[in-house]
């Protein structure tokens, strides 16, 4: 009876392992697996480095405003 | 200041906002592609510390720029220092709104509401309000001396009640905030801030500074030739009169 007993609390372990495993925090590992992920960071590094080539062309304009003014 | 015009000269001036960006850039992509803690609740959001953090950072360093040319208007009455404090809490204000904003997304899917009562949300808001006084207060006052001086010592509260809403209110044991390193939760260097984060978060920070710092000299620099150009009409009316070069 004992052993049985025993032998019951181990497969209530085993279907209950899991359980267990599906409690870890849910991650985008697929989006990551698929190399999709690699698709957001061009796009956003397009956005970014855009945004900083105006911001370079801006920087420009200025100093050659600054110039004119001198002279 | 900037003489000559060679190639050399350009990037010996203007490298550090290469950098700046290269930096953001970096974070950017690491961010994205870099491990994070696997955590409850939080998932993948986690990385919004790399661009929702680092935008209240940044702010609080143009804040801080920003204070210290308001003293310095203060005790050397230069009206270039008072442009300066201006633009650089203009900057501030910019990220600061894009961190309000930010953390309100990131509340609802983490928290589950735009708007949660937690003091750090309320404080961050409080202070933006501040800050738009500042700008208000500023627009509201015609002579530049004057509007320089009080908008000055203004500028200091405005950072010192900064400080206290998002530094020291939140972090008192009688009220509770959701936010990490408040009313008991554990801080940055506790969970969510692994030794693989920090070297995409620290980078970031200072790729942003960097990145408002530049925003806020453009800035400056067109005040200033603004500035220039009404001191010139200024003088041309008035043939007799030098202009006060004395106060630039």
């Amino acid at each position: 009876m004992k052993a049985f007993k025993s032998f019951l609390l181990a497969l209530c372990c085993l279907f209950a392992a899991p359980l267990f495993a599906a409690e870890a925090p849910e991650m985008a590992d697929a989006f990551r697996a698929d190399g999709k992920i690699y698709v957001v960071v061009a796009v956003i590094s397009i956005v970014f480095i855009g945004l900083s080539i105006w911001l370079f062309r801006l920087d420009r304009k200025i100093s050659r405003l600054e110039k004119n003014q001198k002279s | 200041m900037s003489t000559s015009s060679t190639e050399t000269s350009a990037i010996a001036r203007h490298w550090w906002k290469i950098a700046g960006v290269l930096l953001v850039l970096y974070s950017l992509i690491w961010g994205m592609l870099g491990e994070v803690p696997r955590l409850f609740v939080l998932n993948e959001t986690i990385r919004n510390l790399y661009y929702h953090v680092t935008m209240w950072f940044g702010m609080m360093a143009m804040m801080g720029v920003s204070l210290f040319y308001s003293i310095r208007y203060l005790s050397k009455n230069k009206i270039y220092d008072d442009f300066k404090a201006e633009q650089f809490a203009f900057a501030g204000i910019l990220l600061g709104l894009l961190g309000i904003t930010t953390g309100s997304v990131w509340a609802r899917f983490t928290w589950g509401g735009w708007w949660v009562n937690d003091p750090k949300l309320n404080g961050a808001a409080i202070s933006l309000l501040i800050y738009f006084a500042y700008i208000i207060l500023r627009n509201s006052m015609d002579e530049e001396q004057k509007r320089g001086r009080v908008a000055a010592v203004y500028n200091i509260f405005a950072f010192v009640l900064l400080m206290v809403f998002l530094m020291v209110y939140p972090r008192l044991n009688k009220v509770d905030s959701l936010h990490p390193g408040n009313g008991g939760n554990p801080a940055f260097s506790g969970y969510d801030l692994n030794s693989s984060m920090r070297l995409v978060f620290y980078p970031a920070v200072i790729g942003w500074i960097i990145i408002g710092t530049w925003i806020s000299t453009l800035g400056f620099r067109m005040k200033k030739l603004e500035y220039q150009k009404m001191m010139d009409s200024f003088s041309d009316n008035n043939a007799g009169i030098s202009t006060p070069k004395d106060i630039l």
